[in-house]
């Protein structure tokens, strides 16, 4: 059942990103400019998201088992480092270039756009060359 | 600052489908959605390969459905520099592995569990966003 879960929700997931219109990197890119002709869009997107899904993680989370798993599993780091500025600075960057991330990205693979696909291209070789050096890291 | 093109009935109603597809996982399959990691591990790692796949082809369809059902096309527009694109994709997907998480896993999953990590990095990532945008005008 958690396949078919996986595969339900993956699709929830795109439709909500072309309802808000996220998966079009123009108005991910009014988003952010903030200093041009602004569009604010973006911040109703999440505070919808937000208003839905935030008073569930709480009624929820201290809950035994999810339905279909056998545990609750997400990360519970909460180390505010180095690490989480320079990803996060570095995730902005990338960001604000092209108007896309990683959701939308392979949301838009569906329009046959060629430039999405190179994106999402580089976006993989990027988790691979990160796992790469942490496999490296841990070899030593 | 001029507010143009803003859409905030479909942008709320987008984002609590989104919202209500983050809680479906979270309460039948006890994850938390974050897109980079999902795809990450589904990439790097053999543990929930198949969920993580299935997922990610979800991603995929939901834009063919709504095609299919509203007979709309879907426009968007993207940048067509090769040089820009990869170096983007790249940096997306080195920041978001770094960070542990993007738009997704920091910006919703992590606010919506009141994470300050996921709060500093969502505020980052916009901040270092609108800069680099405010800077691409310049130039």
């Amino acid at each position: 059942m958690s396949k078919l879960v996986s595969l339900i929700c993956g699709i929830i997931f795109g439709i909500g990103l072309v309802i808000s219109e996220m998966i079009n990197p123009t108005k991910v890119l009014g988003f952010l400019n903030l200093f041009g002709d602004w569009d604010p869009s973006l911040a109703f997107v999440m505070l919808g998201a937000l208003i839905i899904s935030s008073p569930f993680f709480h009624l929820f989370k201290n809950n035994k088992k999810p339905i279909f798993t056998e545990r609750f599993s997400y990360s519970h780091n909460k180390e505010i480092n180095k690490n989480l500025i320079i990803g996060s600075s570095l995730f902005g960057a990338g960001w604000g270039l092209i108007g896309l991330c990683p959701g939308p990205a392979i949301a838009s693979l569906a329009l046959f756009n060629i430039n999405s696909a190179v994106f999402v291209i580089a976006m993989f070789v990027g988790f691979y060359l990160v796992k790469l050096s942490d496999l490296r890291t841990q070899a030593r | 600052m001029n507010i143009i093109n803003f859409t905030p009935i479909s942008a709320f109603l987008g984002g609590t489908i989104i919202g209500l597809s983050v809680i479906i996982f979270f309460i039948l399959n006890g994850r938390m959605i974050g897109i980079s990691g999902i795809a990450s591990n589904f990439l790097n790692e053999k543990k929930n390969r198949i969920d993580n796949f299935l997922f990610l082809l979800g991603l995929i369809l939901g834009p063919l459905i709504c095609k299919f059902y509203t007979k709309q096309q879907i426009n968007i527009s993207i940048s067509s520099s090769l040089i820009l694109l990869i170096l983007a994709g790249l940096l997306v997907g080195i920041g978001t592995r770094i960070s542990g998480g993007c738009t997704s896993g920091h910006g919703i999953s992590g606010i919506g569990r009141f994470s300050l990590r996921s709060i500093i990095a969502t505020i980052t990532f916009m901040v270092v966003g609108i800069l680099t945008v405010f800077i691409k005008n310049i130039i």
